[in-house]
C-alpha cells in the first residue's frame, strides 16, 4: 500500500523520531571536543537498578548502568 | 432526505465561526465563582487552594504593532540555554531548510534537522550546532527552540567529524536491512552537517 504523506527515510525503515533524534544527539556529543565531550557522556549516562519481584516480594536489585540508547 | 441534509449544513459552519481559534489568546484566568463561594461557605477564613493554573503566566498577548524585538527561548533537556533573551533574529536550521525569524514572524511549528542555529543580536551573532528539535513561534514574536543537544561550534573536533562521516558511509554500503540502512544514513547526515557548520 502506497503511503500518501511523504514520510522520513527513518520513519519508513520503522524507526520512531524520538529514536532518531537520541541517535543524532549521540552522534553529536562524540564529536566534541575533549573536555565537553567526557562531560557530555556523563551527563548522560543512565544508572538503574532492578528488582525482580516473586510471590508479593522483591528479590535482590541488580544495578544496570546502560549506556544510553544507541 | 436531501433537504433534512441540508438543513444539517448551515449548523457546522455557525458553530465553526463561534468556536475560536486554537492560535487565540484564552480568556485571562479567573478563579472559579462557584467553586470560591462553595469554598467560602465552608471555610471563611482560609484561603482558597491554588490550582496550577492560577501559578502559570498568562501568554503576553498578540501586540496589534509588529514589536521590535523576538524573544527566544532556547532550551535543552538538561540546561535552559536562553531564556527570554530579545534578539533581532534568529535562523534555524528546519527540514524545509534554514529559516530566519524575524520579529512578527507569523506563527509556525517547524521540526529541526542536524544544523546551525544562529542567534544575531545587534552586531553579534551567536551560533550552536543544534541535533535535532523543534522551535515553535507563536504569533507574538516569541520562539520557543527546544532541542535535545546544542553545542556551540568551537567545540566540535574536525577530525572525529570527518572519521565518523568516513564510518558511516562505509556503513551504509555493507547495510543490509532497512533499519541498518537508515542508522547510516543519519549518521552521514548528521556529519556532513557538522562539517558543512565548521566549514560555512
Amino acid at each position: 500500500m502506497a503511503s500518501n504523506a511523504a514520510v522520513p527515510f527513518w520513519r519508513a525503515a520503522g524507526m520512531t523520531y524520538i529514536t532518531y533524534s537520541n541517535i543524532c544527539a549521540n552522534l553529536v556529543r562524540n564529536c566534541l571536543k575533549e573536555p565537553y565531550k567526557t562531560e557530555a557522556l556523563s551527563r548522560e549516562k543512565v544508572h538503574f537498578s532492578i528488582s525482580k519481584w516473586t510471590d508479593g516480594k522483591p528479590e535482590k536489585p541488580t544495578i544496570r548502568s546502560d549506556s544510553p540508547e544507541e | 432526505m436531501l433537504r433534512r441534509a441540508l438543513g444539517l449544513l448551515p449548523r457546522p459552519i455557525a458553530a465553526a465561526r463561534a468556536r475560536s481559534f486554537s492560535t487565540d489568546l484564552p480568556a485571562a484566568h479567573t478563579a472559579d465563582a462557584t467553586f470560591m463561594e462553595a469554598w467560602n461557605k465552608v471555610m471563611p477564613n482560609m484561603d482558597p487552594p491554588k490550582t496550577p493554573l492560577s501559578f502559570m503566566h498568562p501568554r503576553p498577548p498578540t501586540p496589534s504593532s509588529i514589536p521590535p524585538k523576538l524573544t527566544v527561548n532556547f532550551v535543552l533537556p538538561y540546561a535552559s540555554e536562553l531564556s527570554t533573551k530579545e534578539v533581532d533574529m534568529v535562523i534555524v536550521p528546519a527540514t524545509t531548510g534554514q529559516m530566519g525569524v524575524l520579529p512578527g514572524h507569523v506563527a509556525t511549528i517547524a521540526e529541526l534537522k542536524p544544523g546551525v542555529l544562529s542567534v544575531h543580536e545587534g552586531s553579534e551573532t551567536t551560533k550552536y550546532f543544534v541535533s535535532s528539535g523543534f522551535v515553535f513561534i507563536h504569533a507574538n514574536s516569541f520562539a520557543d527552540i527546544i532541542a535535545v543537544e546544542a553545542v556551540p561550534l568551537d567545540r566540535i573536533d574536525a577530525n572525529l567529524v570527518q572519521k565518523g562521516l568516513a564510518d558511516f558511509t562505509q556503513k551504509l554500503s555493507s547495510a543490509t536491512t532497512e533499519l541498518e540502512k537508515a542508522e547510516a544514513q543519519i549518521g552521514i547526515d548528521v556529519h556532513s552537517a557538522l562539517n558543512s557548520a565548521l566549514t560555512g
